[in-house]
């Protein structure tokens, strides 16, 4: 047994303390300076050296939030043919440092995108600080797959929307149209683009290395679709009233025209069409002015248009009656060092003839009876120097002189619509306030729009100025070319000369306003050609160029509408007759093709 | 006193373990239901793919001038002049 177990010697003693204690603990010391020494290496080598990669690696990883595209919504047109529709189209986009890493793959991809390789090498290093380009908007899905199946890193695809018009041109000046990034920039598509666009929602996703998403994980914003707008424009009296129009336009060689169709019992625009126009599928292609809607934007000086409301001023004025006897002989007056003629003498008529021949010398000899307050108040209750309140972008209000300022000279010239300014649509909307017994409404281009009527003239009045417009489409009258058979129409031609420098020359705006059926309303149309003959010689009256326009169209606009004929010259009786019966007009049928001779 | 006490610690450590399971829970149905929410939106808008290219198909075939044309050249179709239409009182 060891003799020292029993007393085990104090530690001290059995182990002598270190010589050097102190080595010990430098020892010590060190070990911790060389750790912390490595750890703080570490934290320079992630924090300073390669904090890029980290960063980069992190950013790569993390959750991104993406946008969730809507679709714009759908145009309608009042029977529910879609006249504006957006579809996906796929945008390839590209993180540029990512993609110059496999710039051995870019004539590839250029050949893919169908662009040209150089072009597309130079834009990645212009833009190679940043991380998303475009590489090219708006491909076909197909095509899009294509690029994406060629799996580059660093390309990527964005689904957005592209519109199409598949009624072209026809309808190109009331839709107008939208940009790249799918918002309006003419047209209804611009007055209705906060209805029309929607809000695009946003999701969180996470991403891989790439870009790809890998898995939604969350939505953050719920995407709200894009509403679809249903319009009171009818597409086949549109389609009718466009090419009558670009017809008349072409064979009277004229610059430009304007048609307006409104339905008289609710205000609503079933037609507005303008030549010349464009092709909203490929809008860079057309001439700027091309792309005008007329009909709204552009004003003319109405001509013999207005003599209507002359008369109906004369007529509340309680001075004058539709058979006032009026001499307008020897067809040419003198006032204030101006001549004003009229085509030829018409010798001693009255009021209502005057109209029917358009006396230019008549309705001045009227107006200088009638104070210019009480002109100017009938043409403005008429909506005229005002907006008309359609709501569309860029709406000409057309220019209406205060009364104060109007010599007898102004007030005869107004009362044969020179000196003021006016759209085609202030035009229809006027016309359609005579045939509605004085009512008038602001016009509309939605269907269903709540569209008040508001009384400006006494519904008496209002009756006896239709019943001389009615005298104007006879073969006494200036548009016995305006009437349509089976129907009784009320109108006015106009010819007004163009105001050009400064001074008129002898280039013609030609316009017809027209009501039909006129016993019992329900279109207004007026044409408004502008130039016609090309400035040397050719026909230029209302009565020659814009009638014919107006029975062209509403014959077929009747047939279409089912509108009951009012002045049936001769009724089937069921004897035997040479043409097959089964071809009546009463049972309008939209099957049918046109109701117009080539 | 001591047996209330650790009772009540004890339920009360069941229900923080229960409530965190179920938010894992719920979270976990949360992306589950995403999921299958984004699958739905994917074939909604494959669907409406389709219907606006349907749509534009179509307005294309029926666009009026084409219907115009094949009426008065294929089919030989006339409007007929106002003096061959006949118009029946009811």
């Amino acid at each position: 047994m060891n003799p020292r177990a029993p007393a085990p010697p104090p530690l001290g003693s059995r182990r002598p303390p270190t010589p050097n204690p102190r080595k010990r603990l430098l020892l010590v010391l060190a070990v911790l300076v060389l750790a912390s020494s490595g750890l703080v290496a570490r934290a320079i080598d992630l924090q300073v050296i390669r904090k890029q990669f980290y960063q980069d690696q992190g950013d790569a990883r993390f959750l991104r939030e993406v946008p969730i595209p809507v679709s714009r919504g759908t145009i309608f047109d009042r029977n529910g043919v879609p006249l504006a529709v957006s579809t996906p189209v796929v945008s390839i986009w590209a993180n540029p440092a990512e993609l110059l890493e496999h710039a051995d793959q870019l004539p590839e991809l250029a050949k893919a995108l169908d662009v040209d390789a150089a072009e597309l090498g130079k834009r990645l290093q212009e833009r190679s600080d940043r991380e998303f380009v475009y590489l090219r908007r708006q491909m076909s899905p197909e095509a899009a797959q294509d690029v994406l199946a060629l799996n580059i890193p660093g390309v990527n695809s964005q689904r957005e929307y592209k519109r199409y018009y598949p009624s072209g041109a026809v309808m190109a000046h009331v839709l107008g149209f939208t940009n790249i990034d799918d918002r309006g920039q003419e047209g209804l598509e611009l007055a209705y683009d906060g209805w029309l666009a929607g809000k695009p929602g946003l999701k969180r996703v996470i991403r891989d290395r790439l870009g790809r998403t890998v898995e939604d994980v969350e939505q953050v914003r719920a995407p709200v679709p894009g509403h679809d707008l249903t319009l009171s424009i009818d597409s086949r009296i549109q389609y009718l009233a466009y090419t009558e129009l670009a017809r008349a336009i072409d064979s009277h060689h004229a610059s430009s025209g304007s048609m307006v169709i409104l339905d008289v019992p609710s205000g609503e625009i079933l037609a507005m069409v303008n030549v010349p126009s464009y092709n909203p599928n490929a809008i860079d292609a057309s001439a700027p002015a091309s792309r005008r809607n007329r009909a709204v934007t552009d004003v003319v000086e109405p001509g013999s248009t207005m003599k209507a409301f002359t008369v109906a001023t004369a007529l509340e004025s309680g001075k004058w009656t539709p058979t006032t006897p009026l001499d307008t002989s020897p067809g040419s007056m003198e006032l204030g060092g101006h001549i004003i003629r009229d085509t030829h003498n018409h010798g001693l008529i009255d009021v209502t003839h005057m109209i029917t021949f358009s006396s230019d010398v008549g309705a001045s000899k009227i107006s200088l009876t009638l104070s210019a307050d009480q002109m100017w108040d009938m043409l403005h209750r008429f909506g005229f120097g005002q907006s008309t309140g359609s709501g569309f972008p860029g709406e000409s209000t057309g220019y209406l002189p205060v009364p104060r300022k109007w010599g007898d000279l102004v007030k005869a010239t107004i009362s044969y619509g020179y000196g003021l300014n006016v759209t085609p649509l202030q035009i229809a909307q006027a016309y359609s306030g005579l045939a509605d017994g004085g009512r008038i409404r602001e016009p509309s281009f939605v269907k269903g729009a709540d569209n008040p009527a508001h009384a400006v003239l006494d519904p008496r009045i209002a009756g006896e100025v239709m019943a001389m417009l009615r005298t104007v489409v006879s073969p006494a009258g200036t548009a016995p070319d305006a009437a349509v058979a089976n129907y009784s129409v009320a109108g006015k031609t106009g010819t007004s000369h163009i105001a050009s420098g400064g001074g008129y020359v002898n280039r013609y705006f030609s316009l017809f306003a027209g009501v039909i059926p006129a016993s019992n309303p329900r279109l207004v149309g007026v044409v408004v050609v502008a130039d016609p003959g090309g400035g040397n010689g050719g026909a230029y009256y209302g009565g020659l160029v814009s009638a014919p326009v107006f029975s062209e169209v509403m014959t077929g606009a009747m047939r279409l509408l089912d509108v009951p004929p009012d002045n049936v010259q001769r009724w089937y009786t069921g004897a035997p007759q040479p043409v097959t019966p089964q071809i009546s007009a009463a049972t309008a049928d939209a099957r049918k093709p046109r109701e117009t001779e080539p | 006193m001591k047996m209330i006490g650790a009772l009540a610690f004890s339920v009360l450590l069941l229900a923080v373990m229960a409530s965190a399971i179920a938010v894992v829970w719920a979270r976990h149905q949360g992306r589950v239901s995403f999921v299958e929410l984004t699958q739905l939106q994917n074939q909604r808008d494959a669907l409406n793919v389709d219907f606006g290219r349907l749509e534009l198909e179509q307005a294309t075939w029926a666009a009026p001038g084409r219907i115009e044309q094949i009426a008065r050249g294929q089919l030989g179709m006339i409007t007929p002049a106002p003096a061959q239409v006949e118009i029946i009182r009811q």
